[in-house]
């Protein structure tokens, strides 16, 4: 049991990881995510590039929500434009793919920008509002403007090739995903302990304290909304070019929905949440299914009602998890780490 | 001018029945500061209760309605009591989350039981054309807006005339002031929530009368969000107007101007009225004290 941290350089005390248990724990799960793909099947890997585009779009929403208290229905939406944003780009100016994603996230944060403006009037309760009508907005123009979008039409967007080896292939983007969700961590990591992260903070904490010492609030809101777009729109973006197609089904109001539920389950304000939170709600569909499709085999009435058992248990899991615990995953992911630093005096 | 005539008509039936769902989502708000994202669902359980009670069960339909508002109370008292009773004093995302939730648990409970397909509802309430002014509209419509009216009628009475009505604008108002005058809070919040699980019931049951039955009528529960918020989130007056207001804009857009821009026309003028008054045109403004 330790009795404190102890730093004696600058260096370890302003490291990411300042204790010997952080750093062993990081090592094993960067170890785990590199031996990953080399042992898994399809499926697996299949499941895990999904939970690496969620956590990306769930790091983004929790900086907007979680870190800034700016609640944002919009998620949907700014996914959408991202998606159709990076399949326009790649199949209409034929653009290469890299390219697309990162010109695409740019412009979802320009519109979160955007659709951020209210912001500066409203909060909590209103800004919800806000930001589900600039949800229902987003996808109606998506769906109207055939011109552009196509309409109701799914865009088919050509396979991403880097010196001939295609990247949407199961394997290979792995790599791509887990790699861009390693840097959007550490760069959302470092962020809170410089300048901007804290006005995000005390934002959120007292907006008009922070007002009255100089935080800028106008300009500050505004940054977080793009900066949290920017991530969602490249989630979006890196959707379009795994899965070939773009269609406004993949982004209504049940995706926002189902985003902030990963945030709010896995933890708000923090990044190991978005992740816990983010693999834990896409596997808890997968494994539903899975149990039914065995539970199905003995009782065959399951067959039918799956996904309403699907949607029922999502209900069911936020509320439970809000009455229960409300602070998330992560709450609890802390409380086994403190049982155990403090065991035998852990109570 | 028969044109004009029969969209107002179709937007002012419209109107009355979002206006009824609207009515229990302010009386929540206005009761315990919560928003409802549930209401929907209450309208889609009230019409699919009442289709099956009707349909399946063979039940005269006076006895069903009845039947049907019971069972809307239960719910109201239910949900209170399991869901909303331990949220209080969480942050709102956390209480937003929460009806979000529990509007999808519902809405899976309702289609595990009943199925997802449009089904054709026994309208008890005919259909025929009626001419009024000139254009014609179904019996239904009217009825519905009739109903609409009598309700929102009996709901003004109640607020301002008998003793629950006005404990719980009491409640609304100040909290602490009305447990220190002896008004029982938590059964305050139970009337409330009841009474909105009614008054969607009530608009479910005449909108299952026009359209029949399907997953597509927890759709209202969206369109509710402009009507609050014109109206103005604390204002039951408000609730109403805003619902003839966003349903004759709708029925307005959809007749002049084409089929697909009055879907999102409401929610464009949503955003317009939080920025220019974000308090709607009846609602009541909340200084922020430091």
């Amino acid at each position: 049991m330790i009795s404190g941290i102890f730093h004696s350089t600058y260096e370890d005390d302003m490291a990411l990881r300042r204790t010997h248990a952080q750093k062993i724990r990081l090592v094993i799960l960067i170890i785990f995510l590199l031996a990953f793909p080399f042992f898994a099947n399809r499926y697996y890997l299949t499941l895990a590039n999904q939970i690496g585009i969620a956590v990306i779009g769930a790091i983004g929403l929790n900086i907007l929500v979680g870190y800034t208290g700016q609640i944002s229905l919009g998620q949907g939406g700014f996914m959408a434009v991202g998606a159709y944003a990076a399949g326009l780009l790649t199949v209409n100016l034929g653009l290469p793919w890299w390219a697309s994603i990162i010109l695409a996230s740019l412009f979802t944060a320009l519109v979160g920008a955007l659709f951020g403006i209210p912001s500066l009037r409203l909060k909590g309760l209103y800004l919800a509002i806000a930001t589900l009508s600039a949800q229902v907005i987003i996808l109606w123009v998506v769906t109207h403007w055939t011109a552009v979008t196509g309409g109701n039409d799914a865009l088919v967007v050509p396979d991403p090739y880097l010196f001939g080896i295609k990247i949407n292939d199961d394997f290979n983007f792995y790599w791509l995903v887990w790699i861009l969700a390693i840097i959007v961590t550490l760069l959302t990591v470092n962020l809170f302990r410089t300048r901007f992260g804290r006005a995000f903070i005390a934002i959120r904490d007292q907006d008009i304290a922070a007002s009255v010492m100089g935080v800028d609030l106008f300009k500050y809101k505004l940054l977080a909304f793009a900066i949290s777009s920017f991530w969602v729109g490249m989630a979006g973006a890196l959707i379009a070019h795994y899965r070939n197609i773009v269609t406004w089904e993949r982004f209504t109001v049940d995706v926002s929905v189902l985003y902030l539920a990963m945030i709010i389950i896995g933890g708000l304000g923090s990044v190991t949440g978005s992740y816990l939170g983010a693999a834990f709600m896409t596997l808890l569909p997968v494994t539903l299914t899975n149990l039914g499709r065995a539970l199905s085999r003995v009782f065959p009435v399951v067959d039918t009602v799956i996904p309403f058992i699907q949607q029922g248990v999502f209900g069911l899991v936020i509320i439970l998890f809000l009455i229960l615990e409300p602070e998330g995953l992560n709450k609890i992911w802390k409380n086994i780490k403190d049982y155990f630093r403090l065991w035998p005096f852990s109570y | 001018m028969p044109l004009f005539i029969q969209l107002t008509l179709t937007g002012l039936t419209n109107g009355a029945i979002l206006a009824l769902a609207a009515l229990g989502f302010v009386l929540i708000y206005k009761s315990s500061d919560v928003i409802n994202f549930a209401q929907g669902e209450f309208l889609l359980i009230g019409a699919y209760v009442i289709f099956g009670l009707i349909a399946q069960f063979g039940i005269f339909w006076p006895l069903s309605m009845i039947l049907t508002i019971l069972i809307a109370v239960l719910l109201g008292v239910a949900v209170e009591r399991l869901v909303l009773r331990p949220m209080i004093g969480e942050p709102i995302i956390s209480v937003i989350m929460v009806t979000i939730g529990l509007s999808s648990l519902l809405k899976a409970i309702v289609s595990a039981i009943w199925g997802t397909i449009p089904q054709a509802f026994p309208a008890f309430i005919p259909s025929t054309p009626v001419k009024v002014l000139g254009a014609s509209i179904g019996a239904d419509r009217l009825w519905a807006l009739g109903v609409a009216v009598v309700m929102l009628a009996l709901f003004n009475f109640f607020f301002t005339r008998s003793r629950e009505g006005i404990a719980m604008r009491a409640v609304a108002d100040d909290q602490q002031a009305a447990l220190s005058m002896g008004i029982s809070v938590k059964r305050i919040f139970a009337w409330a929530w009841s009474i909105a699980a009614v008054t969607a019931a009530f608009g479910g049951m005449l909108v299952a009368n026009i359209v029949g039955v399907s997953g597509e009528l927890a759709g209202f529960g969206l369109r509710v969000f402009p009507v609050v918020i014109l109206g103005g989130l604390d204002s039951i007056p408000g609730a109403i107007i805003g619902g003839i207001i966003v349903g004759l804009l709708e029925s307005y857009t959809g007749g002049y101007i084409g089929e697909g821009l009055n879907q999102v026309l409401p929610f464009v003028v949503l955003i317009v009225i939080l920025m220019v008054r974000p308090y709607g045109l009846f609602g009541q403004e909340i200084i922020e004290r430091v």
